[in-house]
């Protein structure tokens, strides 16, 4: 189990190393030491490793994830998991702006707040957040869930396309052509099937939460929407 | 891009890390600013004198321009910091000062005044700049500091952040603000004058005038919410603290920090990761569109 310190080792070294393991490798299980907040940390994997950062990440923390498990023990910068392609990522702490932005697939999974932006352009990607996210997130989502335990800024779900948004405590206000939807069985399900692959066995009812999506009238430019713009 | 730093120490027993501290951040945010870097150390205090920060065009102009002063005023003495002097006046004299330097020392720019507060900046690599004015040196109650990737004005000293908004008060930008021609123009009709074709000097012009006409601080800064246009965060000095207002979407990072014996700030946690007592210290990003301040 190779242990790295990021006070001895350079990030450099330590994102080759992990580049060039080949997908079949047994050197799967990961420790990165004393990240302080240093940007790009395990960015670009592509191999079903289990990476553990103990410590505070900068941005782009596990960026274009493939297969892999990212377990970050501390808050993340910018853009944690941001072109997210498949695995799993874990921030037990807090997420800055734009978690998960642009995911395509995988799971992401913040035990803190996310910040402003979270989701933004998510196009696949799962994301779970325990706390609450800032303003414009799931801006111009396209596909994906994001689900939120607490409560959601300004503006949510602004310009969204067909992800699907599930907020338990209240949201601030919603974006443009952004709507509350009926939570019928197939969204309790389907919040459901999503929570138990984050880890959250049974303990939490999606029945508590309220779903969102695209009111689908900005889809094509209309010039009596002019003013929604 | 630019980076911001500020550190507002709350134990007095850390008072004298002030500058190595501040010193150590300011080197973290190279990266976001190798263009050019300046802070404000809110040191010692005399009642009764003002110090101005004084910048010459070298460390020989700004050394003559000291000879000068002490001879036209045998009351001022006056330490010098490379390019820079802060000279410690009789509060009583600085209106004869002022019109003194303008009529002997043309070349002679003042950085800032007040009670406490002295400016430093210049253009070069963060890490450079602090050791020219021996920053790791310094102490106070608290400081700020950025570094400058240029991209509204030329990469100049004068374009250089912190910019003094007023006595014991100063202003450094992270962002770029789309009016700020508009602003500059509107400012000069009520008289104000602005050296540069820098946004942030327009920023501080503005805090200033909107202070002149009656304002705190921090409704100033609530005000500047409508009429400054485009991204920024801002972090304010002030004599007892600092403040920071990010905008309302939040476009340029903040991350603070918070523990017993200090509050910081960061464009970035790394800023923040060599702190002591990191580890406990309560951290989160201030929220848009809202003014934060810290006093003591």
């Amino acid at each position: 189990m190779p242990d790295i310190d990021l006070g001895v080792t350079s990030l450099r070294e330590l994102n080759g190393a992990l580049h060039k393991l080949p997908k079949d490798t047994n050197e799967t299980h990961w420790v990165i030491e004393n990240p302080a907040g240093q940007h790009a940390i395990a960015a670009g994997l592509d191999a079903p490793l289990n990476v553990e950062i103990n410590g505070p990440v900068g941005y782009y923390c596990a960026g274009m994830n493939k297969l892999a498990t990212v377990q970050i023990h501390g808050n993340a910068g910018v853009g944690v998991a941001e072109n997210m392609m498949s695995g799993f990522v874990h921030v037990s702490g807090d997420a800055s702006q734009a978690a998960g932005a642009t995911g395509r697939g995988g799971l992401l999974r913040i035990d803190g707040n996310a910040s402003s932006r979270c989701g933004i352009s998510m196009k696949g990607i799962d994301i779970v957040v325990k706390g609450s996210v800032g303003h414009m997130s799931a801006f111009m989502a396209q596909a994906g869930h994001l689900i939120v335990f607490g409560d959601a800024g300004d503006a949510l779900g602004d310009s969204i396309y067909e992800a699907q948004l599930f907020v338990r405590g209240d949201v601030k206000s919603l974006g443009a052509d952004c709507i509350e939807k009926e939570m019928r069985d197939e969204h309790k399900t389907a919040v459901h099937d999503i929570l138990a692959k984050a880890g959250f066995n049974g303990d939490v009812d999606p029945s508590e939460f309220k779903r969102y999506g695209s009111a689908r009238q900005l889809y094509n430019f209309n010039v009596d929407h002019a003013g929604e713009y | 891009m630019c980076g911001i730093v500020g550190l507002f120490i709350k134990d007095p027993a850390l008072e004298p890390e002030l500058g190595r501290l501040t010193a150590g951040m300011l080197e973290t945010m190279t990266g976001r600013g190798p263009d050019s870097a300046g802070f404000a150390v809110y040191g010692a205090g005399t009642d009764g004198r003002t110090k101005v920060t004084l910048r010459g065009t070298s460390d020989d102009a700004i050394r003559d321009t000291v000879l000068k002063i002490e001879k036209a005023f045998p009351d001022a003495s006056a330490t010098l910091h490379d390019t820079h002097a802060v000279v410690s006046i009789a509060t009583g004299d600085s209106v004869r000062f002022d019109h003194w330097l303008t009529d002997e020392c043309e070349d002679t720019e003042v950085v800032g005044r007040g009670n406490r507060m002295e400016i430093f900046k210049e253009v070069g690599l963060p890490a450079d700049v602090a050791a020219r004015f021996g920053l790791a040196t310094m102490r106070g109650t608290h400081a700020i500091g950025h570094t400058r990737m240029a991209t509204e004005s030329a990469v100049t000293t004068d374009g250089a952040h912190p910019y003094s908004t007023g006595q014991d008060q100063c202003l450094v930008h992270n962002g770029s603000l789309s009016n700020h021609n508009n602003l500059r123009r509107e400012l000069r009709r009520e008289g104000m004058t602005f050296e540069t074709e820098n946004d942030t000097e327009v920023a501080a012009g503005y805090l200033t005038h909107r202070m002149h006409e009656g304002l705190s601080l921090g409704d100033a800064l609530e005000v500047g919410l409508n009429d400054l246009d485009g991204f920024y965060t801002f972090v304010v000095g002030t004599e007892n603290g600092f403040g920071v207002l990010r905008d309302g979407i939040a476009c340029k990072p903040a991350v603070m920090a918070e523990t017993d014996q200090y509050v910081a700030f960061g464009s970035e946690y790394r800023v923040l990761a060599d702190l002591p007592g990191i580890g406990q210290a309560r951290i989160w990003e201030p929220e848009p569109a809202t003014v934060y301040f810290w006093e003591r």
